[in-house]
């Protein structure tokens, strides 16, 4: 049977996220609390968290969460990491033997900076160089697979429900100001942990629920921009997306978001002139880049928390807000299960995005 | 000299039907039906009969039929009869054999072996009945990325833009090849549609120029009618480089189609045989096509986009590509099946290659390159349903080209004697007596039909897929599937097989 990322495994899904605007910290539980009440939504074959603001310690390195299928690829994928990077800290990721979840890779985690030498010699920036570096691996290293790149965040993803996925990392024991969460119900056995969400480069992180009929297009518009779709999923293909408009194109992330949900043509016809003209050269420039079919998508970055659904409002994704706090999911009752009286509760609409900004003390940008 | 060539059709009468009216023998150019020495009985000749179905369609009482000659040869499935009588009709002329219309040797037909997908269960299909589906479709050179000032503002100067509101175009027609009222109701019905039509290599007629900014007008190697005017009023500027039915060689109009209004529009002499050269003598290389869409577009003051139209051949991964690089904006690849008013039989069906490898090898080239984005591809060669244009949208194509299939519409019976200028239906004729029989102001309407017709379908195929908008299905290649293929034709195409 072929695995996952040589064949293509749709899936439906939960998904939801927690974010404290100022930063505050918010415990794992919390979210596995609510990613737990939409248990029926997925079928056990794929749970995941992404979490940022876990390792202030280590702000200003590379946080790689690795998978190895084998000691071969452990060898030969390290090799390359200690020779692009200089290598802080290595260790496995501690987690908890439950029954729960079944024989998977080891689990290693590195703290990194990059090798400037090589850098210099690459005559790239330090996010491309990395962002390359980590294709490279996932590409050409069998049996390793870089599931989290970023500073200061984190990707914690398992085969199973997301509950256990949780108990298994012992996210308990994380304090994040940001948390997103996925549980996958997919049409095929994965059997590969790289394929469950979310999907990560650099510090995006990418939960979706759908599946994207414009998954080729994208693909083949993406990929000739040095990114290889080695999972092929729907959720990798998106994160690829949001990089290369945001860090190449250098476009606000609300633009960015327009391109992926452009309204329809009969709307922008009836627009005034300026937002016409804008949204006509966003879909003539970015057609391939337009996504099609029913998705809710939450993507996760240090500078905040986007949450997107397709033109035609296909999924649901409800939102809320108390304080500094807002609370995204699949479903309302699993926000309300973590927060039970909020301010404010919508229904995120089709094509109007919600860019929620972290506001964080003292922070450079990343 | 006595016939040695077998007549290839029969007319068959139904004496008890017939009721002599005459209108065959008013109808048929050809003049296969006459009247008798007493005038009472209609007779039929049926050596010249080339199954256009003018008189059949036309008899009032559904008298007639015409039937395939059999003349029976001894079975020889290498020297079969039309090889053999080919050669005779050689020995008699001297001379290179003419056709018309598009290749009609059984090659494979790739179209006919590519399944559509359709959505189900993990994923909703959309209804076209109820919610917007979208086929507008932009064609021109992009930037490759967006300058914004914010969200609502972009300050980017875009390069010309041609918006359609379909992804079907009507293809090179020259007036010469096709008559003045095949032409505008050509033009009226791109008009009407949102889309354009392109004059060819002919020249654009002056009764035409209120249609001229639905126009692609065409550059070719005889560079007929190309004057400052002409490239000014147009939609884009097309340079034909070669046409699928005939590469290698420049366009041809049999001296018995050129009168008076296609001297004049096409600046040669009356009745002179024009044959357009075969290379562009002022293109003998990659960088001599820059120069002239540069060349273009100084003379456009950059107004209009620039589009180089070639013919399938086997290295067209490498020319679409240069032809990028050279500053085209749009790029068309005209495939073996292309049809032709008039071409050497030989080269008809045996140079070229399908429209569907072409497609498929130099879109994926271009992204291979990281270059598709910036230019619009365009697909032609021979699209004979809705199906066809979905499937080439999902190849790569921006757009298709239709020509056959407009003619049809407009009453060809694909006779393929397009050549001898003797069009019963007024199509591919300048004889006034057979042009008044296409009036511009019915046959608009069987086009606008044609193509409203054809878009419903795509759209209905597209809400199948979960598709809602003509950018996604473009280079959607997963949504393909190859059945009864080899695994070089499947890598070719970059499709799976079914059941894959």
């Amino acid at each position: 049977m072929q695995k996952e990322g040589q064949i293509r495994i749709p899936s439906g899904c939960a998904i939801a996220a927690i974010i404290d605007r100022k930063g505050g910290r918010i415990n794992g539980s919390e979210i596995i609390k609510s990613i737990a009440l939409m248990h029926d939504r997925s079928n056990g074959l794929g749970g995941g968290f992404a979490a940022y603001g876990i390792y202030p310690d280590h702000k200003e390195d590379y946080a790689f969460h690795v998978f190895y299928e084998t000691a071969q690829a452990r060898k030969d994928c390290e090799k390359f990491l200690f020779k692009h990077f200089n290598v802080n800290i290595s260790e496995k990721i501690p987690t908890k033997k439950i029954a729960a979840i079944e024989n998977g890779p080891d689990i290693w985690r590195y703290f990194a900076n990059p090798n400037k030498v090589h850098m210099k010699e690459a005559r790239l920036d330090e996010k491309e160089y990395t962002a390359q570096c980590v294709i490279r691996v996932n590409n050409k290293i069998e049996g390793a697979f870089i599931f989290s790149s970023g500073k200061n965040m984190g990707c914690f993803k398992a085969v199973g429900y997301p509950e256990d996925v949780g108990e298994f990392y012992m996210l308990d024991q994380y304090d994040a100001y940001l948390w997103t969460a996925h549980g996958r119900f997919p049409t095929n056995t994965p059997g590969w942990w790289a394929g469950s969400h979310p999907f990560n480069l650099l510090d995006w992180s990418v939960v979706h629920n759908g599946e994207i009929s414009s998954y080729d297009t994208n693909r083949r518009y993406i990929e000739q921009y040095g990114y290889i779709c080695t999972m092929q999923t729907d959720t990798e293909v998106i994160t690829y997306l949001f990089d290369h408009l945001i860090r190449h194109h250098e476009l606000p992330i609300d633009v960015a978001a327009d391109v992926l949900t452009a309204p329809e043509w009969d709307e922008i016809d009836l627009m005034d002139d300026e937002n016409k003209e804008y949204f006509t050269n966003i879909r003539a420039v970015y057609s391939g880049a337009l996504v099609n079919g029913p998705f809710s998508v939450i993507l996760g970055s240090n500078k905040g928390l986007l949450a997107i659904n397709d033109r035609l409002k296909l999924r649901s994704l409800t939102a809320a807000t108390k304080g500094d706090r807002a609370y995204f999911a699949s479903e309302e009752s699993a926000i309300r299960i973590v927060c039970p009286n909020p301010e404010k509760v919508w229904s995120v609409s089709g094509a109007e995005p919600v860019f929620l900004s972290l506001e964080l003390e003292g922070e450079d940008e990343a | 000299m006595i016939r040695s060539i077998p007549r290839s059709f029969t007319i068959v009468r139904d004496r008890a039907e017939c009721t002599n009216c005459g209108a065959c023998v008013r109808q048929c150019a050809n003049g296969c039906h006459f009247l008798s020495e007493d005038k009472k009985t209609v007779l039929a000749n049926s050596n010249e009969c080339v199954a256009c179905h003018r008189c059949v369609c036309f008899c009032p009482t559904g008298a007639l039929r015409i039937e395939k000659y059999i003349c029976a040869y001894r079975d020889n499935a290498n020297w079969t009869p039309r090889y053999q009588q080919e050669i005779c009709r050689q020995a008699e002329t001297g001379s290179v054999l003419l056709c018309a219309m598009g290749n009609p040797q059984p090659y494979p037909i790739y179209w006919d072996k590519i399944l559509l997908n359709a959505a189900q269960v993990t994923n909703p299909s959309i209804d076209p009945l109820r919610e917007p589906m979208e086929i507008r479709t932009i064609l021109g050179n992009k930037p490759e990325r967006l300058q914004v000032e914010k969200k609502g503002k972009s300050i980017t100067k875009m390069p010309p833009q041609v918006i359609l509101e379909t992804p079907l175009m009507f293809s090179a027609m020259s007036f010469g090849s096709i008559s003045l009222n095949a032409q505008k109701s050509l033009a009226i019905a791109a008009k009407n549609m949102g889309t354009l039509f392109n004059t060819g290599e002919g020249g654009l007629h002056p009764d035409l120029h209120d249609y001229s900014e639905y126009a692609i007008v065409q550059v070719a190697s005889g560079r007929f009618g190309v004057h400052k005017k002409y490239l000014n009023e147009s939609s884009f500027i097309e340079i034909k480089i070669g046409q699928g039915a005939k590469p290698g060689i420049g366009g041809h109009l049999p001296g018995e189609k050129v009168n008076v209004e296609v001297s004049q529009a096409r600046m040669i002499p009356i009745g002179s045989d024009a044959i357009s050269p075969a290379p562009h003598h002022d293109i003998y290389s990659i960088e001599d096509l820059r120069q002239l869409i540069w060349s273009l577009k100084q003379a456009t003051d950059d107004k209009k986009p620039v589009s180089v139209k070639i013919a399938a051949v086997h290295n067209i991964a490498a020319i679409v590509s240069g032809a990028a690089r050279a500053g085209a904006d749009i790029i068309v690849i005209d495939g073996f099946r292309g049809g032709t008013g008039a071409a050497p039989t030989r080269i008809r069906d045996n140079v070229g290659i399908p429209i569907e490898l072409a497609l498929a090898a130099a879109d994926a080239r271009l992204r291979d390159e990281g270059i598709r984005s910036s230019i619009s591809l365009v697909a032609a060669g021979s699209f004979r349903c809705s199906a066809d244009v979905v499937k080439a949208i999902a190849l790569g194509a921006n757009a298709v080209y239709i020509a056959s299939a407009a003619l049809i519409a407009m009453g060809c019976h694909m006779c393929q004697t397009c050549n001898t200028g003797k069009c019963n239906w007024g199509i591919a004729t300048q004889r006034p007596e057979l042009t008044q029989r296409l009036d511009p102001e019915t046959a608009h309407i069987s086009l606008e039909n044609l193509i409203n017709a054809w878009n419903h379908e795509i759209k209905e195929m597209m809400g199948g897929m979960g598709i809602n908008s003509v950018d996604s299905l473009c280079g959607n290649r997963l949504m393909l599937r190859g059945i009864s293929m080899t695994e070089k034709e499947l890598e070719i195409l970059g499709i799976k097989h079914a059941g894959e």
